[in-house]
């Protein structure tokens, strides 16, 4: 095995603001990480912290204004349309909201075929996948006639999950998948994504506000903050003995389901407030 | 709110999706409306396709001895002042104005849908230069260039109607354009370009579907326009004058409408029926298309259906006591219900027993279609419409709140029970600034003057921690972050000091870091004044840092209940049990990767 399969360095990303001379926003500070083979990376943060935007610029979602994105050793921070979507097969992605991500006028089974015709599988052997891919998220065969809104949440979550294993990829960027779903699905659908990359080996970027969500799941865990990551690191380390006062903040800030445990940790983060230790010095 | 939750179970083959499923064209059928006006239109499209064979006469045939004959055996509806046969004229004026509406469908629809696809999925420059064309075509007198325009390429009819598509295709850009934008921002069509579709399929596939619907509809309403605008021109006499039409027939009748008004019959029905055809096809197409886009219908087993009740679990024993001298708000087998178009009752809360008690913090937890805020909601008599109490009782200190009238109830809220929603941006209208939205109330709950409201309002937005009240205070909504707007709220809440505080899920849309200050500030605000908290809440953490006693909810029930540190340390009810299990705080890290991990080497599409 040769690198990474997944380094971004220094990766800065713009958006255009509206109207004439506006200085555009700048989302991403010069981000870098990488993701291994069969690794899932967390990647942590509060909203506005552009998490979700690094995500969409590994997807091709959102643009490169400086730094490289490169995929098994080739830079894909600026590929044409046409490049870009033979880089279909290799990274997917799953989406918060399991409502708007599936088209509602489309089947279950039109839904997961597309992709598949889309690289030129011939229609009876993606039929054929459609039925081990909805076996693999554990939805019935039934499934694929159905519209998305005859599902609940979690259920239309493994859709979106079945949608981006359909081409067999090596990196799934999941944006938020379990945010949206109840507690009781959110830890099914938690434990479908790991035997599944368990399973086929398929490399995570996930994306999470929820450090138990991130815990349970990542290798390693990265923590953003105003567009730039404050901390790297092994995932039981980082949820768990932060070192950055930001982490430390935010895990002292995340309610722990014990009445008793969660006075001490109350207790622990007034304390450090009462002590000045404000926001940290972040970044601009 | 919950109401637009989603189905907590897949539907049997519900007749709903089944319907949504069939082509549109089969639905419209199935539609009265739609029907009628279908075979109406295909009737019409027949008589001008066959007119060569329907028509007993030569259209164009004059027969100076027959002029005005009465409808008879030769001529089933008369001649006209020439002696040409009325039905034969009618049969053949179809077509020309069945072709010139096509022409005009036509044009106008590819030309704006196209621009409006591309301006839509593109934007940017393209899109300026399309709405800049399409504004200088609306801003043109559309009859003016239409005259104009027959000036110069003379008398031919399908060559007007192509410019008036032309003029009117900005309808379709404009429709066409915002739809695609709408769309173009849905997760979905992202995903389409994740999996690597190219960007006409994108438009094809994902696109097209969302802005088909409207463009039929308004395609349906310009045939009709055109029609009508084509029969003008031919009345006036701007019209090809050599061929028969609508139009024509009726300026030839208006000339002898002393002599035969029945003339003005037979073009005035065929114009007349053919547009509102075409209108009420529109409206029904609307209606079939807009059903499926509705959300599913809510099924809920109903109480009579469903698996026995068995009886909360109290996991401690001073239940009884405290209905006594400290129960604040009791909620006495409450059942909240929906009525339903057909007349019938759709019960979200079977039935819900809870009591919350002075100076305490009530969790009520639950998952989504628990019912959770629809308890809370009944509570302040505040159900969305449709929704009402079916039976029970809420007692706060000794008022039934479910049997008091409407101006009895507002006097009760804002005063004795305040409420904190879950989304605190759109609580607040974005048109007025904090201050006034903070005073107003104040003004009229408190009776205070307009100095006095202020210096209120000022104090309780220091009291919830806005570091500088005074700016805050001439602050619109949008320039406060989300976790300010919820301590605006807050204040708003606490400043009528009332007995009960009901809040919906009141940090689930904040940062985490914003949550456990907000829960700080609930903390400290309830422990000052001693007012009871009823806390909705899906979250365990939320219910440990604050809550005194808990209640779980499922499918509108409660299914155990007691006091926060004893559920928390041996839940009793199945249920219970298994959400703590799914509770991730805690459990094992997944730890690193283990340096052989598994390579998905056999890339490749499956075989």
């Amino acid at each position: 095995m040769t690198g990474p399969l997944l380094d971004v360095r220094d990766l800065v990303v713009e958006y255009p603001v509206q109207g004439f001379g506006g200085t555009p926003f700048r989302a991403l500070h010069g981000v870098s990480l990488d993701v291994r083979r069969g690794e899932c990376v967390g990647l942590v943060g509060e909203s506005g912290s552009g998490k979700t935007t690094l995500g969409r610029a590994v997807l091709g979602l959102a643009p490169v204004t400086a730094g490289r994105i490169d995929y098994d050793g080739r830079n894909i921070g600026h590929l044409t349309r046409a490049k870009r979507r033979a880089l279909a097969a290799e990274i997917q992605v799953v989406f918060q909201d399991p409502f708007s991500s599936l088209n509602p006028a489309l089947t279950v089974e039109q839904i997961l075929i597309e992709p598949l015709t889309t690289q030129s599988v011939p229609r009876a052997t993606a039929i054929a996948r459609v039925r081990t891919l909805l076996e693999e998220v554990r939805l019935p065969a039934s499934a694929g006639e159905r519209l998305p809104r005859e599902f609940s949440g979690g259920q239309r979550q493994r859709v979106a999950i079945a949608r981006a294993l359909a081409l067999r990829p090596r990196l799934i960027v999941c944006d938020e998948p379990v945010s949206a779903l109840d507690l009781s699905t959110q830890a099914r659908v938690l434990e479908l994504l790991r035997e599944i990359q368990d399973s086929t080996g398929v490399a995570y970027l996930f994306v999470s506000h929820d450090l138990d969500v991130v815990r349970h799941l990542s290798h390693r865990v990265a923590v953003m903050y105003g567009g730039e990551i404050v901390e790297c690191g092994d995932g039981d380390q980082v949820t768990s003995r932060p070192r950055h006062p930001y982490t430390q903040r935010l895990l002292l800030a995340s309610p722990l389901p014990d009445p008793e445990q969660q006075a001490r940790r109350r207790a622990e983060r007034r304390r450090l407030r009462s002590d000045g230790e404000q926001v940290p010095a972040g970044p601009r | 709110m919950t109401l637009s939750s989603p189905p907590a179970e897949v539907p049997a083959n519900g007749s709903l999706a089944a319907s949504a499923r069939r082509p549109l064209f089969r639905r419209v059928l199935h539609n009265p409306l739609g029907a009628v006006t279908l075979v109406f239109l295909a009737l019409v499209v027949v008589a001008a396709v066959f007119a060569p064979l329907l028509a007993p006469h030569d259209p164009n045939a004059v027969d100076a001895r027959n002029v005005l004959a009465p409808p008879g055996e030769a001529h089933p509806l008369g001649t006209d002042p020439s002696g040409q046969d009325v039905l034969s004229r009618l049969l053949f004026a179809a077509r020309s104005s069945l072709l010139g509406a096509l022409t005009t469908v036509v044009v106008a629809s590819v030309l704006g849908v196209g621009a409006g696809l591309v301006a839509g999925y593109h934007g940017r420059r393209f899109e300026a230069s399309a709405s800049a064309v399409s504004d200088l075509l609306m801003a043109l007198p559309t009859v003016v260039m239409l005259l104009a325009a027959r000036s110069v390429i003379g008398p031919s009819s399908q060559a007007t109607m192509a410019i008036l598509g032309i003029m009117i295709a900005p309808a379709f850009y404009r429709v066409v354009s915002n739809a695609v934008v709408a769309v173009r921002h849905e997760l979905y069509v992202d995903a389409a370009r994740v999996s690597g579709l190219s960007d006409a399929r994108i438009i094809g596939r994902h696109v097209l579907t969302v802005v088909r619907a409207p463009a039929i509809i308004l395609a349906a309403g310009v045939g009709g326009i055109a029609i009508a605008l084509q029969a003008g021109f031919d009345f006036l006499g701007l019209g090809d004058l050599s061929r028969p039409s609508w139009g024509g027939m009726l300026n030839t009748a208006f000339s002898v409408i002393f002599r035969s008004p029945q003339q003005l019959i037979w073009p005035g029905l065929a114009i007349g029926l053919t547009c509102v055809a075409l209108i009420l096809l529109g409206n029904a197409l609307r209606d079939e298309l807009e059903r499926t886009g509705g959300p599913p219908a809510r099924r809920r087993r109903s109480p009579a259906r469903s698996r026995p009740v068995d009886e909360p679990v109290h996991s401690d024993d001073d239940r009884r006591e405290s209905t006594a001298d400290d129960s604040l708000l009791d909620v006495d087998r409450l059942s909240v219900g929906y009525d339903q178009p057909d007349g019938s009752v759709t019960v979200v809360v079977p039935e819900v027993s809870l009591t919350a008690r002075r100076g305490e913090v009530h969790g009520l937890i639950g998952e989504s279609g628990s019912g959770k805020t629809q308890t809370a909601f009944s509570v302040l008599r505040l159900l969305p419409p449709g929704g009402r109490i079916l039976g029970g009782a809420i007692r706060l200190g000794g008022q039934d709140l479910a049997r008091l009238s409407e101006r009895e109830m507002t006097e009760i809220r804002g005063r004795r029970i305040a409420y904190i929603p879950q989304e605190p941006m759109s609580n607040l209208d974005p048109t007025f600034t904090i201050g006034h939205q903070l005073a107003e109330p104040l003004r009229i709950t408190l009776g205070l003057g307009r100095a006095a409201a202020k210096e209120h309002a000022l104090t309780l937005l220091a009291r919830v921690g806005i570091p500088d009240p005074e700016r805050t205070y001439s602050c619109y909504p949008h320039q406060i972050s989300g976790g300010m707007a919820q301590r605006v709220l807050i204040a708003g809440a606490v400043s009528t000091d009332p007995d009960l505080l009901i809040a919906d899920e009141p940090t689930t849309a904040l940062d985490v870091t914003v949550q456990a200050e907000v829960l700080d500030l609930l903390r400290d605000l309830q422990s000052e004044s001693r007012m009871g908290i009823l806390l909705v809440t899906h979250n365990f953490g939320v219910v440990a840092d604050l809550c005194d006693r808990v209640s779980v909810m499922r499918e509108g029930r409660i299914v155990e209940s007691g006091s926060t540190r004893e559920v928390f340390a041996a839940p009793q009810h199945d249920y219970t049990r298994m959400l703590f299990g799914s509770i991730l705080a805690g459990t094992e890290p997944r730890g690193p990767l283990a340096e052989t991990g598994p390579d998905p080497a056999t890339k490749g599409l499956p075989a």
